[in-house]
């Protein structure tokens, strides 16, 4: 008896955690947060990564970084980073941004969300940031489905996969996202799969950089709901698959980029071109039509105002 | 590498050289670090992490040359890898005895 009572007291084969090392990214993130609620082999972790090294990469200022996010399971995304970082209503990641944006010119505004949050409830706000041009870069982590409620048939659950909402398969046609993106005046356009990180991360850093309006589209796995409802394995199973069937062409024309149910996917960068963004082409039109009175709002930190001109 | 003599620049080759650390705790056990190492240094454990996943564990040790995949494709930022000095390669490494036939 007293032998198994020491068995039962005693500590299981538990190895300590390492608790005086740290992550190279911890400065970016909020470590008192971590372990994330994302299920294990969800791509959006790899995502993240990915976007921490092309801040890092790209050299921006973290203090004039800011992330926003809606709501869904890549809605967290904007919680675990240590940069200013707003978790938004269902589907306005994007007028929030463009607030952000156009409120302090400063800022590179990043929105990280999901398909259901930016296609599905927020697409009328995603075709209209990208047709005034506005100065941020979005990242759509898609999965397919509405994964945070239940794996739901969404505008991107490609046809015949099976769904919550679709038990025999899903018989819409789906969404092709790179080339809405296009059509409605994105100057940078990119696909990637969670598992091309560095190709992903070299997009992200050439899309934080360019001023405009940039949309980069990341397939990641969903295990828990797209995955086991279609017996495609576990997470890995999917990057499996991402890594057989994934083919790069950069610059291929977006009608051909459609994605099909388990079929070949296109990734790539589409679309890399240069077009003048809302708040320069405002600035430049009002000077034009106004003259001298026009005096360009240059954000909240700068020192000239047009009430101290007016004086 | 598996040559049938030693090669002649073998002291001018450097291998980048790495260091791994698994922060254990917070892994949920996605094998994607022991799936995509190029040089097969990870394995799952048999062991438990405090939340019931399997860990990654270090199998070869000093095999790691910083490539930095585990660290960039973790989804919980769990493993990172701190590079450490190059090194030669070892003779035993490049020629492997009983291959020759």
């Amino acid at each position: 008896m007293s032998d198994i009572t020491s068995e039962m007291t005693s500590p299981l084969n538990i190895p300590e955690p390492e608790e005086t090392l740290k992550h190279p990214m911890e400065q970016y993130l909020r470590t008192e947060r971590l372990p994330h609620i994302w299920c294990a082999s969800c791509g959006i972790g790899t995502v993240l990564t990915a976007y921490i090294t092309a801040l890092q990469k790209s050299k921006l200022d973290p203090k004039k970084v800011a992330v926003v996010s809606g709501i869904g399971c890549s809605g967290r995304a904007a919680g675990y980073l240590r940069l200013d970082s707003f978790h938004s209503t269902h589907g306005r990641a994007i007028p929030f941004a463009t607030g952000l944006a156009v409120g302090n010119p400063e800022l590179k505004v990043t929105v990280i969300s999901g398909d259901g949050d930016l296609i599905a409830i927020g697409g009328n706000h995603i075709i209209h940031a990208a047709r005034r041009n506005i100065n941020m870069t979005i990242i759509c982590i898609n999965n397919f489905n509405y994964a945070m409620t239940g794996g739901q048939a969404g505008p991107t659950t490609p046809e015949s996969a099976n769904a919550s909402t679709a038990p025999y398969g899903a018989y819409e046609y789906p969404f092709n996202l790179p080339f809405l993106a296009e059509s409605s005046g994105a100057i940078f356009v990119a696909r990637w799969t969670a598992l091309h990180i560095r190709r992903m991360a070299k997009s992200m850093t050439k899309a934080l950089l360019k001023p405009g309006f940039s949309f980069i589209e990341v397939i990641a796995p969903c295990s828990t709901l797209y995955a086991r409802r279609n017996r495609l394995g576990s997470g890995l199973d999917l990057m499996k698959y991402y890594h057989d069937s994934a083919i790069i062409k950069h610059g291929i024309d977006t009608r051909e980029v459609d994605i099909d149910f388990q079929d070949r996917i296109v990734v790539g960068e589409f679309v890399n071109k240069d077009k003048t963004h809302f708040l320069e082409k405002r600035d430049q039109f009002l000077s034009k039509k106004l003259g001298d009175k026009y005096v360009p709002y240059k954000g909240p930190n700068s020192t000239t105002s047009t009430m101290k001109e007016e004086e | 590498m598996n040559h049938w003599r030693v090669p002649f620049d073998i002291n001018k080759i450097e291998i980048p050289h790495g260091n791994i650390h698994i922060l254990i705790e917070r892994c949920k056990g996605c094998a994607f670090c022991e799936e995509y190492c190029p040089k097969d240094v990870l394995e799952m454990s048999r062991d438990f992490n405090r939340k019931g996943y399997h860990y990654p564990i270090i199998l070869k040790q000093g095999a790691c040359v910083n490539c930095n995949l585990c660290e960039t494709i973790c989804p919980e930022f769990a493993i990172f890898v701190e590079e450490d000095k190059p090194r030669h390669p070892d003779i035993n490494d490049v020629i492997k005895k009983g291959d020759q036939s």
